[in-house]
């Protein structure tokens, strides 16, 4: 008699299981439906209600001002995220290896700018570069000249960097922490020199961790509106963009547009930089 | 092969090793190596073996006043990377963003070698270790086997002039680790360089070493061929961590031992009032009662299949193991006699 119950509970179990991890994934049903699909498809509607229709979103690559806007986005989001990887990955790689007193405050120091929202990076560039900034005030002494580059596309950069360092650092440093320290002993005993093994054995190995970060990296320069908007006095940027257009002439669907496309467009550039380093990945992991 | 005969011979001269957090790893140790010799360095976890297998490398370096010759070159300031040293790692370290090929070529390519010689090499080396069809495959497509083949050839591939390997076989499993042992043995007498290999497994160090060095707390305990460590051990921790041995403490009158189960011939003439000595399990032959020199009581009787291991009590002041043939008739409570030919009896010196 026990030999048949047993099998009997064992289905029974599974069933209702499996019922019961399915109740368990509604509430997150119910979230991203009311607030991720039902926004998002009313987004994209409303991106075609404009008085072009459907070719609103053309006018995103067609129109010169948006274009120029999207192109600079681009091009800071993708100069942030590979300066950002290279600093921190010099720095991660570093802080993980080395010990030595103060490293504690050190890298509590370098990942305090996490707490801070943009608006206030913001503010410690101009703070730095702005009209009264450091820089300036320096440069005027040294050579008569105020040197202020805070409200460029500079400043943007160091912003953008600033608040990027930081989350990427401590990605790295954990990806650097589980590396096998024996790929690094074997290539050296095969007469691998110190750059060699960096190019042939610690960077492929870590590789997954620069995709991660630095697709964190990207994301958040090419969405960054609280940096922009405090320094943003001469620079296009396309959050800024969207603000404006939103905001100030009230332009709906070429708002709606430029996010949708924005999003778009983020996602598009991640998914080719994770397909194009997918077979590293894949061999490193 | 024409990887062979390309060893040389190293010299360690008196290399310690502290660790920056002030653990001696390594008391300060003198070896010779002669070239094309395989030494095995054998020791419990912890006894300083890899320390020392690290330093030859050169991925540690020695306290001060240590040093480490190749063919006599004062090598202890030259990094790894220019020693020409061919390592095998217990992880084996393989890259796994590089094919099985990839990574037997890849001390070859930074050599700068041709593509086509390399190729030639690797075919070499992909028959020698019998991997032939693994070629491009992925690291992690391998079996704990393949694997270890892929790390020797590697290691070999840029014809070192020293071989290191550091427990190569310990994450396999027993059967494999058997038949890769013998395959190992063909294959460093075959490529004829010089080897240094370190495992915690004797029976590994009796089947691949020229010469076996015993390690224990950072300290060599004895250098010797496996047969002189193994039969004439001068120390009680080299006794028993070389195979199985009987230590027995007992008063020796006129080279005779005196045990509570009768008067045992040890040779020689000596007297003292407390002996140690060693008797390996298989030297203890067991007879009928009254027919040895001792007498014992039957323990246990453990039928191994090629042999039997009996624990008998009565014959010395503990249990002694005896390894009798498989076809001795014995059982638990018998009566037997023991008898031990002299020289399979081993006086190891107090102070141990």
């Amino acid at each position: 008699m026990r030999q048949y119950g047993v099998p009997r509970w064992g289905t029974i179990l599974t069933m209702s299981q499996k019922s019961f991890v399915w109740l368990c994934l509604l509430p997150l049903a119910a979230v991203t439906a009311a607030f991720f699909l039902l926004p998002m498809a009313r987004l994209v509607v409303a991106g075609a209600e404009g008085e072009h229709g459907l070719a609103g979103y053309l006018a995103i690559l067609a129109e010169p001002r948006y274009r120029g806007t999207l192109i600079n986005t681009v091009v800071l989001a993708a100069a942030t995220t590979i300066v950002t990887l290279v600093v921190a990955t010099i720095a991660g790689m570093f802080l993980q290896r080395h010990r030595f007193p103060g490293r504690a405050v050190l890298i509590a120091m370098l990942t305090f700018p996490l707490a801070f929202p943009g608006v206030v990076v913001g503010f410690m560039i101009i703070l730095l570069a702005g009209r009264q900034g450091l820089i300036g005030e320096l440069s005027n002494r040294m050579f008569g000249e105020k040197i202020v580059f805070a409200y460029s596309i500079y400043g943007l950069f160091l912003g953008y960097l600033y608040f990027s360092i930081p989350r990427v650092i401590l990605t790295i440093m954990a990806a650097v922490q589980k590396l096998d320290v024996g790929l690094e002993e074997a290539a050296r005993s095969l007469g691998a020199s110190p750059w060699a093994v960096q190019r042939d054995v610690v960077l492929p190995a870590l590789a997954p961790a620069f995709v991660a970060s630095g697709a964190i990296a990207f994301a958040t320069a090419m969405g960054a509106f609280g940096t922009a908007f405090t320094l943003a006095t001469n620079i296009d940027v396309l959050p800024m963009l969207i603000y404006t257009e939103f905001t100030l002439a009230a332009n709906f669907a070429t708002s709606a547009a430029l996010s949708v496309g924005l999003g778009l467009i983020t996602w598009l550039i991640l998914a080719l930089a994770r397909s194009f380093s997918g077979s590293t990945v894949a061999a490193a992991g | 092969m024409n990887a062979g005969g390309h060893g040389a011979a190293v010299r360690i001269e008196a290399c310690g090793k502290t660790f920056a957090d002030g653990t001696h790893a390594l008391e300060p140790a003198t070896l010779d190596i002669a070239r094309s010799e395989t030494l095995v360095l054998l020791g419990p976890s912890g006894c300083g073996k890899t320390t020392l297998l690290r330093i030859i490398a050169g991925l540690e370096v020695p306290d001060a006043g240590g040093k480490v010759l190749f063919d006599g070159k004062d090598v202890t300031g030259v990094p790894i990377e220019h020693r020409n040293v061919g390592m095998v790692f217990q992880s084996y370290a393989l890259f796994p963003n590089m094919t099985v090929a990839d990574n037997i070529g890849y001390g070859l390519k930074i050599r700068g070698m041709a593509k086509d010689e390399r190729a030639a090499r690797i075919a070499e080396l992909v028959a020698l270790t019998n991997i032939a069809g693994l070629e491009n495959r992925r690291i992690d497509q391998l079996s704990g086997g393949q694997r270890q083949r892929v790390a020797l050839a590697r290691a070999v591939a840029i014809r070192p002039g020293i071989l290191l390997l550091d427990e190569p076989l310990t994450a396999l499993d027993a059967a494999l680790r058997d038949r890769l042992r013998s395959e190992l043995n063909r294959l460093l007498r075959e490529l004829g360089i010089t080897t240094i290999y370190v495992t915690h497994d004797q029976a590994e160090a009796m089947e691949l070493g020229d010469r076996i060095v015993v390690m224990r707390k950072g300290a060599i305990a004895q250098i010797g061929t496996p047969r002189e460590v193994y039969f004439t051990p001068t120390n009680r921790f080299v006794a028993e961590f070389v195979g199985a041995a009987n230590i027995v403490e007992a008063p020796m009158e006129q080279g005779e031992l005196i045990l509570p189960g009768g008067r045992l011939p040890a040779g020689g003439e000596a007297t003292a009032a407390k002996a140690i000595v060693m008797i390996r399990p298989e030297t203890i032959r067991v007879t009928e009662v009254g027919t040895g020199p001792v007498s014992a009581v039957v323990d246990a009787v453990n039928f191994i299949g090629d042999r039997l291991r009996l624990v008998v009590s009565g014959a010395a002041g503990r249990p002694l193991n005896v390894d009798a043939p498989n076809t001795v008739q014995a059982k638990v409570g018998d009566r037997v006699g023991l008898s031990i030919a002299p020289e399979a009896i081993r006086v190891l010196p107090s102070e141990s």
